[in-house]
């Protein structure tokens, strides 16, 4: 268990998820996909939406981020999201719903760049998980 | 003095009453106990946002092109106070505590000469507010419909707040709602959110080079608008804990005053009951000693 490090994903209703012994996690933070392993550089980034995946031994957990800040220091990685769901719990409903949701978004006229990257970023996501 | 039947009437009424406070009080007290975990379950965010953010503001180096959420607008004119009440009555002193200490804080600012604003949360405080105020609320907000206090509100009211922050409407935003310490107290707080306040940051000496992608100001730019969704949810949490403690006192209360009203009218009923029979054998008895 040398190489693990604790994990804690929290939103704003409750703990998430909170892990002491994950090898590897993977986040989609804003400028491209991070992977952080122990010992990491202490940082602060935020995310876009995207797949976090959790590496704990042998076993792989995806979850779908909506946003997020992450900070990892002294290994322990701390995501705060305001939605997060996990994959395998995922409805097609509430896909499509979520998708027509950014679809919205879009087509406000004065949307700024980053938003617009954002929604467009979210559409891409769920259409793959589609 | 009232009739044996208007008395007995008196007592069923009384008793009825009790029954509903009694009541409500149960299931002010399964709500509060819900209320209660959520609150807890919400502290480790609004705790670590808030750590992020200390960590980061003691990363910036150049104060003045901080986010104008952190720094403020340089100016301080123009007061937005958001109160947070309750949507529902019969909860002891629960909302007027919160209207009073964010009344004593509007005399403070409209003496200073300062322009006020009003957003209130609940439409409790509304009422409570708009006759000496009305002129300074510019808007009120319910969430009569949702069940449990939701993140998504409180973002709601968040966005709102930034967006007339962005449009310049306000210099100073300070946020009332009840702190819940225990069953019996609830404490009224104010909190200013913008600028925001940054606490002691001495004590913490240990401060981490932390490395940031993108940029500081980028992520602070990014964050500080969640921060203030986060600091409402919180707010709203604490409110609704605040509200079920504080009406499960009240109800507490009430059906224990109405306990002691019933026996007293019972006190009396009997008593005039047994008036009543008295003076009919004296009626008997003179009756027949006349004859």
């Amino acid at each position: 268990m040398s190489d693990s490090f604790n994990l804690e994903i929290v939103n704003p209703e409750n703990l998430f998820l909170s892990l002491d012994n994950v090898s590897e996690v993977v986040v989609p933070a804003f400028e491209g996909d991070m992977g952080i392993l122990k010992d990491h550089i202490s940082i602060i980034s935020f995310l876009k939406p995207g797949i976090v995946k959790v590496f704990t031994g042998n076993e792989v957990k995806e979850l779908y981020v909506e946003d997020g800040i992450i900070e990892f220091s002294e290994n322990s990685l701390s995501i705060l999201t305001s939605r997060i769901i996990d994959i395998k719990e995922i409805k097609k409903d509430d896909l499509s719903s979520m998708i027509n949701e950014a679809n919205e978004t879009l087509k406000d006229e004065n949307l700024d760049d980053q938003k617009r990257f954002i929604a467009n970023q979210k559409i891409d996501v769920l259409n793959r998980l589609n | 003095m009232a009739s044996l039947d208007d008395l007995k009437k008196r007592i069923t009424s009384v008793k009825s009453t009790q029954k509903i406070t009694k009541a409500m009080k149960m299931v002010a007290a399964a709500k509060l106990r819900k209320a209660q975990e959520s609150a807890e379950k919400g502290r480790p965010y609004s705790d670590k946002m808030h750590n992020i953010i200390l960590n980061l503001s003691k990363n910036i180096n150049d104060k003045e092109n901080a986010p104008k959420l952190l720094a403020g607008s340089g100016k301080d004119n123009v007061h937005l106070c958001v109160v947070m009440t309750s949507d529902r009555g019969l909860c002891g002193g629960f909302n007027s505590n919160i209207t009073k200490k964010a009344k004593s804080y509007f005399k403070k600012i409209l003496d200073s000469g300062k322009e006020l604003k009003i957003v209130t949360v609940g439409s409790k405080g509304f009422d409570q507010l708009k006759r000496a105020y009305k002129e300074h609320i510019i808007e009120n907000i319910s969430f009569k419909e949702s069940k449990n206090v939701n993140f998504f509100d409180a973002d709601k009211v968040g966005k709102m707040i930034i967006e007339k922050f962005e449009k310049g409407e306000f210099d100073v935003c300070t946020i009332f709602f009840n702190k819940f310490k225990n069953v019996i107290t609830q404490i009224p707080q104010e909190q200013q959110i913008i600028p925001l306040k940054s606490e002691k940051s001495d004590d913490k000496n240990d401060v981490i080079n932390y490395e940031f992608e993108p940029e500081e100001d980028e992520i602070l730019n990014n964050l500080l608008p969640k921060n203030i969704s986060t600091q409402i949810f919180k707010a709203m949490l604490e409110n609704s804990a605040s509200e079920q403690g504080s009406r499960m006192s009240a109800m507490d209360n009430a059906t224990r005053n109405a306990g002691e009203m019933v026996e007293k009218l019972t006190i009396e009923y009997n008593r005039s009951r047994q008036a009543a029979i008295t003076k009919e054998l004296i009626e008997i008895i003179s009756g027949a000693e006349s004859l």
